[in-house]
This record gives structure tokens, C-alpha cells and sequence, in this order.
């Protein structure tokens, strides 16, 4: 093979910069609700309160990562339930499942953050940029003192909204209302200012700069959602039975009247100018369309003034389509169906699981370390003793008393190491709220009571007042 | 290799090195200006470098740099700060007498945090990490104590030692060697040894007769270990009637003991380690589960 015959072309791709043009509309008006009520719970949620009582924390929301706690409104998740992590994790990605096989990539179009921010970013460059052609003249053009300070107030108000965004994550990992005054007095916790630093270059840089790049080449899900999408979802689709051909109003005219085939595409470009991915929606399904409808409002917008029905382009199943393109009546769309069906079912069932669990969990705790060194002591009058660590866990709001049993050899008894208090001559042992306490305790069993070098045992602990008992279990060592 | 005549390269639009080897050339592809620019700037500040910090390496020593710097030194001032953190944390450990701090919570987790760092240093060696001990260094654990299971008893055997040749208040009890010394005859001490293993409940050779195994030890134990064996803490008596014997319970350790004596030997802590940490140790001890 010669040089000559290897395509003289780069493999890198640079990006085009897309200038979507404004547009009015169902979708345009449904797209700026989300946004309001997406970010005004991002920015907002933090300083919504929940009385806990008064040894917890009274933020709605709190990853306390200092004392090791998650607090969701009534809920509170310690690090060894984070289990419930990966229950959510499921379901979020089951929900992404069934609205795509309900309507495509709504994800996508009207609530990914990536979305809404680039959104919100483009507005803003509109607002002082001017619109597509006034921002692609003013790209082509000079750059003047005009230019330059229109740019550089675009990039101030964008990185003042970067920074806001960062300034709202923190407020999720410390009460928020105190965390405000210490950043606005300079003396909150180093680490506060540098996630507000890392979250205002990636909201800058991924919205501001990146924008359907991040769709295009860094997200996995178009990859994903390509693959689980069949024909009876609903997608943004160009209904190209007719649509195609493509011939201005004036031809179409024409045509209609010598009888030829006109489609009702007028070839305006619209969509494509409004489309905040630079595609064109007539191609078909891509990877890069995020499905958000605005193309839908831009052709509906020149279908009303050309006096043609809306609708050219519009939310349809691909199997609809098809089956009108060959003349086949329409498939009615069917949101119940077995796919949709089974992504509910298991929606159902690992959220029914999640809560049946939390709801049940126990608000008390035991676990057992045997200690292995040594693994058993005589005494003087020939018994013997094991020593065990334990640990007690309080998920209650307030201080709790656990008596301590012993269940295993006949008359063996517990004691504690360092802790005197006792009920019924069962060592009671007080917990803080929330909190867990280690401790040590000694089982010591007569060696008539003892054959074998280990016998089961279990060791409860038995909450004073509030009758919750949890038991752990372990084995107790002797010389055999 | 053959030729030096650059050329220039249709595809590329730059020219060759010049170079060719069997007929393969090589474009001039020069590295980046920016990589080029960060090259120089490293030599320049590797230049600075070398005079401010200890760089060259000499016979015998280096070259120190004009800010001084040493990570030794860094190393002292960060050993330093903990060791004040510690005096700050361990201030009431210096003051509080041993039963408050039992009875505060904080300083007793403090106390047995430092007493057990300090016993797996100093006291693991013959004890053992849990203080398991073995034959001749008692196990801490158990309830059997030569000199007392109290937080005081303890104190003052860690301050002072057991038989330690440098501490005029050590504790000190010697058991004569009654083999050695010719104090009893070997047969006599077969008898006796058998009587110490009937007295803590063990079966007993056949030729034991336990009248005269009573007498013998009445005659010669008793006076410190007590009529029925119970042993006395004041003089460092163990008590032979119970499950616990430090040099083995068999037989021909008993034998062996009382032949030719035992004397083990703890130092005096009092000396070599810190007041703070002698009390750690204590209520550490005390802590295992045989305190009194």
C-alpha cells in the first residue's frame, strides 16, 4: 500500500460551535418550569429545616461527613446502611429505563443538570450577546471594546452562576444557614472554598464552554439509551411521510396543482437553528439528539404561519411512522406493554424492599470481637474466663441503658470492664444518642459447665425502657 | 546511511531531518515550544534549587543549602508538638489520684489508651501483648495476683519492682532453696511436692502418704504460704491451693521449685519511665480484668 492511498485526513474532529437561536413554544415553556424547579431545589433545599429534637441536626438534607451520617428529612443513613445507596442507584437507573421506553430521553431534554445549566448559560449569552446571527456576525467579526465588554460580562455573570451552584453544593455537607455566614465572614473551613472552587470551574467549563460536547462524547447514556430504545417509544421525530419531499411554499403550490408530490417541509432551517446540539432533527434518530422538543416548537412556529397543521415534527414512535410512510394504519402507542411493565415491577419491588427495610430496621446494634489474646484465662478458683469487645450502637435520638445476658455454658455470667451499674444483677451499660460505645466484658463459666475447647455463645443486650433486644453471637474458648 | 539533504514532504507540508536509513526518512517534527519553554524553566529553577536546598553529595557530607532545610529537623519539631499535645492531654493524668481516674470516663480511656502503647513497649517482652505471660512471668489477666490486684498494689509494684537490684523499696520475698541448701532430703521433697499438688485438688504419686506430706509442709511452707496453702500477699506468698501456678503445676516443676527456689526478677519503672505513663500502666493493668 503506497502513502497515496491513506486518507489524508485527521482523526480529531474539532468542535463547531453551535449558536442555537431563541424559541417560543410548549416545549421552550414546559423546559424554563423544570428549570425553575430544578435549580430552585438545588439552590434552595439546603436551608429547608427538620426538627430532629435536640441532639441532631435540623437541616432537611445533611451528608455529615464529619460525624458520619446521612439525614434525609425523617430519614437517617449510618455508613454501614449505605446499602440503601445501591437500592437507589437501581432505581434511578430503572426510572431512566422506563421513561425511555415511555418517551425517549426526557432525562435528557428537560432534567439532566448538564441540560439545565447549559440552558440556563445560554440565556444568558443571548441576553447579552444577542441572538444566533448577532453572536455568529459578532464570532466572524473584530473584536472592538463593544465585543470584548459583552464578552466579559457574559463570562463574569456565568462564572457568578458557577460559583453560586458550588456555593450551593457545600451547604449539602454542613448546616447551611451557619456555613453562610462563615463564608461571607471568610472563615469557613478551607476545604468549603476549594469544592466551591472545583464546582465553579466544572459549572463554568462544562456549561459554559463544553456544553453538547459533554453529551456527545463524555456521556455514556446516549450510547446506552441507543441500545434500549425500541419502536414504540416516543422519540422527537421527524415525521418524514410528510415532511419529504422537501419544496418551498411556493413549489409545493405548484406541485399540489399539477398533481405532483409536495411534502410539507419547507426546508426553513428552523429546526436546525434552534437545536442546542447542532443537528438537524430530519436525519432521524442520533446519538446527539437530547430529545428536548425545542425543534418541535420552531417547526410548530412556521407551521402556524404558513397555515399548515403543527405537528411536522413532534413527539411518535418510530413504528408509527414507519407504518404511515408505507401506508399502514397507525399503531396506537401503547405506554402499558411488557417492557414498561417489567421496569415498573422491578421499580415496585426494589423500592418496596428499600422501604419495607426502612421501616423495619432496628434503631439498636451489637457486634462481638472475640479477644484473641489471650483466648481464655483460668481464674484462681479454676473457671474460665473470655474476654469479647463490644460494640453498642444508639440510632436513637436520646441516651439509651442496654442490660447485658449471656446465653452459652451453664452458669456463666457477664461483667464489664470499668462498669459498675447494674440491673437485676445484669450489667447495664448507657449509650449517648446516636452514638455507638465500646466496651469490654469478661464471661466467665465455671469449667464443670465446660466441655470441648468452644461452645456457641450469644451475648444480648436488652434496651431498659424501650424493650428493643439485639443479640450477636460468637463462641466461648476454653482448654478443651 | 546515506545523504544529508533535507526535503521537503508533500503530505505533511514539513520538511525531513535530512537523515535516511534503507530508505526510510524521518519528518523534522520539533518538540512543542511550550514543552521547550517548561524544560528551560525547570533548569533555571533547578538552579535556585540547588543553592537553597541540600543538593550535592560529598565525601563525607553535602552541601546544606542556604535555607538550612532538613527533614531531621522537621521531623524533631513534629515530635516535639506531640509530645507537648500529650503533656496538655496527660496534665490531669499527673495530678488526679489513681481512683478518680478510674472513676472519669475520659481520663480512663486516655489512661488505657497510653498504658497499653507503653505495655506492648515495655512490658510485652516477658508478659506478652495481652499479658498472656507464661511459665515464670504471671499472666495479668487472671485474679491471681503475688503482690495484690489493687490499682495502689499494682503502682506500687510497677514503681518499684520485683526483687530489682537498683530500687530499695522493691518488693522482695525469697523462698529458701530447700534442695539446694540441704535444708530438706529429695524424698522429703517428693512428699511435700506431692502434698502442694493434693492441695490444690491434683492426684498424687503412689507413695504419697498425706500425714506426713501435711507435716513436712507444716514444718517448713506454712510459715509463709499459710497452713492450708493459701499463700500471703504481704510477703509474696502465692497461694498453692488454687487453678494458677506460675512455674507449672506438674509434678516435677514442683520438685524443681522447691529444690533450688524461684526469684523472678521486674524492674523498677519508676525510674526509666515517666510518672504519667507508670500510672497508665497501672490502670491499664488493672483494666484486663483481674483487677481487685
Amino acid at each position: 500500500m503506497s502513502t497515496s492511498d491513506i486518507p489524508d485526513i485527521p482523526l480529531y474532529a474539532s468542535a463547531k460551535k453551535v449558536y442555537p437561536q431563541s424559541v417560543r413554544g410548549t416545549y421552550r415553556r414546559i423546559k424554563w418550569g423544570v428549570l425553575f424547579v430544578c435549580l430552585g431545589i438545588y439552590y434552595f433545599l439546603p436551608f429547608l429545616r427538620w426538627d430532629r429534637g435536640p441532639n441532631l441536626p435540623n437541616q432537611g438534607i445533611l451528608v455529615d461527613l464529619v460525624n458520619r451520617r446521612f439525614y434525609f428529612f425523617p430519614i437517617e443513613v449510618w455508613p454501614q446502611e449505605v446499602y440503601y445507596f445501591t437500592g437507589l442507584l437501581v432505581l434511578a437507573a430503572m426510572v431512566l429505563f422506563l421513561m425511555n421506553a415511555i418517551a425517549g430521553r426526557i432525562w435528557c431534554g428537560y432534567l439532566c443538570p448538564q441540560t439545565v445549566w447549559t440552558d440556563l448559560f445560554l440565556h444568558v449569552e443571548r441576553m447579552i450577546e444577542g441572538d444566533r446571527r448577532d453572536r455568529m456576525r459578532m464570532d466572524e467579526g473584530r473584536w472592538g471594546p463593544g465585543v470584548l465588554a459583552r464578552k466579559a460580562a457574559k463570562h463574569f455573570i456565568w462564572l457568578m452562576i458557577a460559583w453560586w451552584t458550588g456555593g450551593a453544593w457545600v451547604l449539602y455537607f454542613a448546616d447551611a444557614p451557619t456555613l453562610v455566614r462563615e463564608l461571607a465572614s471568610g472563615t469557613a473551613p478551607a476545604v468549603a472554598y476549594i469544592w466551591i472552587g472545583i464546582l465553579t470551574f466544572t459549572t463554568y467549563t462544562l456549561a459554559g464552554i463544553m456544553r453538547e460536547q459533554v453529551c456527545n462524547y463524555m456521556c455514556p447514556w446516549p450510547r446506552i439509551q441507543a441500545a434500549l430504545t425500541d419502536d414504540e417509544a416516543l422519540n422527537v421525530t421527524y415525521r418524514y411521510d410528510r415532511g419529504e419531499p422537501r419544496v418551498s411554499v411556493k413549489e409545493a403550490a405548484r406541485r399540489k396543482a399539477t398533481g405532483e408530490a409536495a411534502g410539507d417541509c419547507v426546508d426553513c432551517f428552523q429546526c436546525v437553528a434552534v437545536c442546542p446540539t447542532g443537528i438537524d432533527i430530519r436525519d432521524g434518530a442520533q446519538l446527539e439528539c437530547i430529545q428536548c422538543g425545542l425543534c418541535i416548537d420552531a417547526c410548530d412556529t412556521v407551521m402556524t404561519k404558513i397555515g399548515r397543521p403543527k405537528g411536522l415534527i413532534g413527539y411518535d414512535t418510530d413504528g408509527n411512522v414507519q407504518a404511515r410512510a408505507k401506508g399502514l394504519p397507525e399503531r396506537p402507542f401503547r405506554p402499558v406493554r411488557p417492557r414498561t411493565i417489567i421496569y415498573f415491577a422491578i421499580i415496585a419491588l426494589v423500592g418496596g424492599a428499600m422501604l419495607y427495610q426502612l421501616a423495619t430496621r432496628a434503631t439498636a446494634g451489637i457486634s462481638l470481637i472475640h479477644d484473641r489474646s489471650p483466648l481464655f484465662v483460668t481464674l484462681a478458683d479454676g473457671s474460665i474466663r473470655n474476654a469479647y469487645t463490644i460494640r453498642l450502637i444508639n440510632k436513637r435520638p436520646d441516651s439509651r441503658l442496654f442490660a447485658l445476658t449471656v446465653e452459652g455454658p451453664a452458669g456463666a455470667r457477664i461483667e464489664l470492664v470499668n462498669v459498675s451499674a447494674t440491673a437485676d444483677w445484669r450489667p447495664v451499660v448507657a449509650v449517648e444518642p446516636d452514638s455507638t460505645r465500646e466496651i469490654r466484658a469478661l464471661v466467665t463459666a465455671p469449667k464443670s459447665a465446660f466441655s470441648g475447647k468452644s461452645v456457641p455463645i450469644v451475648i444480648r443486650a436488652s434496651d431498659l425502657f424501650a424493650g428493643e433486644d439485639v443479640a450477636a453471637r460468637d463462641h466461648f474458648f476454653g482448654p478443651g | 546511511m546515506a545523504g544529508h539533504t533535507e526535503e521537503h514532504d508533500a503530505v505533511t507540508g514539513r520538511t525531513t531531518t535530512g537523515h535516511e536509513w534503507d530508505g526510510i526518512k524521518e519528518l523534522n517534527t520539533p518538540l512543542p515550544r511550550w514543552w521547550l519553554n517548561v524544560f528551560y524553566a525547570t533548569i533555571i529553577w533547578s538552579i535556585g534549587y540547588f543553592i537553597a536546598y541540600p543538593a550535592w553529595p560529598g565525601v563525607s557530607s553535602y552541601t546544606r543549602g542556604v535555607l538550612g532545610y532538613s527533614s531531621r529537623a522537621d521531623v524533631a519539631v513534629e515530635v516535639e508538638a506531640l509530645k507537648a499535645r500529650r503533656a496538655a492531654q496527660a496534665a490531669d493524668l499527673a495530678t488526679v489520684e489513681l481512683a478518680a481516674i478510674k472513676a472519669d470516663p475520659k481520663l480512663l480511656s486516655l489512661a488505657i489508651a497510653q498504658g497499653k502503647a507503653a505495655f506492648g513497649d515495655n512490658c510485652a517482652p516477658c508478659h506478652g501483648i495481652g499479658a498472656t505471660g507464661s511459665k515464670g512471668y504471671p499472666n495479668l489477666n487472671d485474679d491471681e495476683w503475688l503482690w495484690g490486684g489493687t490499682l495502689e498494689d499494682i503502682h506500687t509494684t510497677l514503681k518499684h519492682g520485683i526483687r530489682s537490684s537498683n530500687d530499695a523499696d522493691t518488693r522482695i520475698s525469697a523462698m529458701p532453696a530447700f534442695g539446694r541448701d540441704g535444708i530438706l532430703k529429695r524424698d522429703e521433697i517428693r512428699m511435700v511436692a506431692n502434698h502442694v499438688r493434693a492441695l490444690s485438688g491434683q492426684p498424687t504419686e503412689a507413695g504419697y502418704n498425706r500425714a506426713a506430706g501435711e507435716k513436712l509442709f507444716a514444718d517448713n511452707c506454712a510459715s509463709c504460704h499459710g497452713e492450708k496453702g493459701l499463700g500471703n500477699r504481704d510477703l509474696g506468698a502465692p497461694n498453692l491451693a488454687d487453678a494458677i501456678s506460675l512455674y507449672g503445676n506438674r509434678l516435677e516443676d514442683i520438685v524443681e521449685t522447691v529444690t533450688n527456689s524461684r526469684a523472678g526478677v521486674m524492674p523498677a519503672w519508676a525510674g526509666r519511665l515517666d510518672p504519667v505513663t507508670v500510672k497508665s500502666l497501672a490502670v491499664y493493668v488493672h483494666s484486663l480484668g483481674g483487677g481487685q
